[in-house]
């Protein structure tokens, strides 16, 4: 392979986006758990029945997408700054997206109580 | 006439000499009639004829002694030295090849400008006269087409430092969207598939380095935002 500069993927409006609308969902799950927890009293059993809540749930686990996605846009940013050698790369990029996918399934069984 | 000792330190580096760049400290007497830093740089090289740095228009419009002033970019000839703490440091722009003391290789720089195709582009016949715009149509080109390509902006940007070769940096995007503003040209859309990418738009993440350096004043970061918006009026 030439050892060229290459340019022109055309992509990363989609990426741009996203990390803006995901940051948004969790200000939003931010600001309404601190005030949930403020006006609930603050014992396990409080917690629990907070949390087995569906729509508490559902917002969660949304929030924990936001959060998966929003750092895959962030994480693979760095890895393109830093990381010049391709191959390198596209390993770090594999790794990120396992660990978060992994992450995701996981975080379905805390959420759920599965 | 009073007089005046001003303490410098300059980043000091010729490759046919120097194994290494290194810091001298150099004093200079100046006047009470001198203001700029470029006064003082100008009386510095009459002193030590061998510090080596730019300049053309010593009053802001030609952009050549854009250097590191303090840790600052600037232009060396809008600068007071007197508002500058002391000893002045003075280093070549960062990220860029220095090619001898002040002096950088401004190649990368200017490649990605041109990338961007920094002309009005429009194939239908041209009028008599001249292609005309309404004034709300020109004043959103106010603050764009001030740009003198100092490369204040670019080279105190860390996107820029680690993809010069990818990221078009501040003062491309802003002269890009110079011209996708204008509604005399015709390639807008070319334009934006020509940025919408990873590295050429993308590696911007506004941390706004461009806009507290611009000795113009200008925004680039702000433009870039509106580039990105007509990208989603677009897509969505």
């Amino acid at each position: 392979m030439v050892n060229r500069s290459v340019i022109g993927a055309h992509y990363g409006l989609r990426d741009w986006v996203m990390q803006r609308v995901t940051a948004t969902i969790m200000v939003i799950y931010t600001v309404a758990l601190a005030l949930f927890l403020l006006t609930m009293p603050s014992s396990y059993a409080g917690w629990k029945d907070f949390f087995a809540q569906t729509w508490v749930q559902v917002l969660t686990q949304t929030t924990l997408l936001a959060v998966f996605l929003h750092v895959w846009v962030g994480i693979r940013d760095v890895w393109m700054d830093y990381i010049k050698p391709t191959g390198l790369r596209l390993a770090l990029h594999a790794f990120t997206i396992v660990w978060l996918v992994s992450c995701f399934i996981y975080s379905v069984k805390v959420v759920w109580g599965l | 006439m009073t007089t005046e000792t001003v303490k410098f330190r300059i980043y000091r580096y010729d490759p046919d000499k120097d194994a290494k760049p290194y810091m001298q400290d150099i004093s200079v007497e100046l006047d009470s009639t001198d203001r700029k830093l470029l006064d003082a740089l100008t009386k510095l090289k009459v002193k030590d004829d061998t510090i080596t740095f730019r300049r053309s228009c010593r009053e802001g419009v030609c952009g050549s002694d854009a250097m590191n002033i303090n840790g600052k970019n600037g232009l060396a000839c809008l600068t007071d030295f007197r508002d500058l703490k002391q000893p002045i440091e003075l280093r070549p722009l960062p990220g860029l090849p220095v090619v001898r003391d002040l002096i950088v290789d401004m190649t990368q720089f200017f490649k990605q400008y041109h990338s961007i195709k920094p002309y009005v582009i429009n194939d239908t016949p041209p009028p008599e006269r001249e292609r005309l715009q309404s004034p709300e149509d020109r004043e959103e080109l106010n603050g764009l087409y001030e740009c003198i390509l100092c490369a204040c902006c670019s080279t105190s940007c860390p996107s820029f430092w680690w993809n010069p070769d990818k990221f078009v940096g501040p003062a491309g995007l802003l002269a890009a969207y110079r011209f996708i503003a204008d509604t005399r040209d015709t390639a807008i859309n070319e334009r934006l598939d020509n940025l919408e990418d990873p590295y050429r738009l993308f590696r911007c993440h506004t941390i706004m380095n461009c806009v507290d350096v611009c000795p113009k004043g200008l925004n680039p970061t702000k433009a870039i935002g509106k580039i990105k918006d007509l990208m989603v009026k677009r897509a969505v």
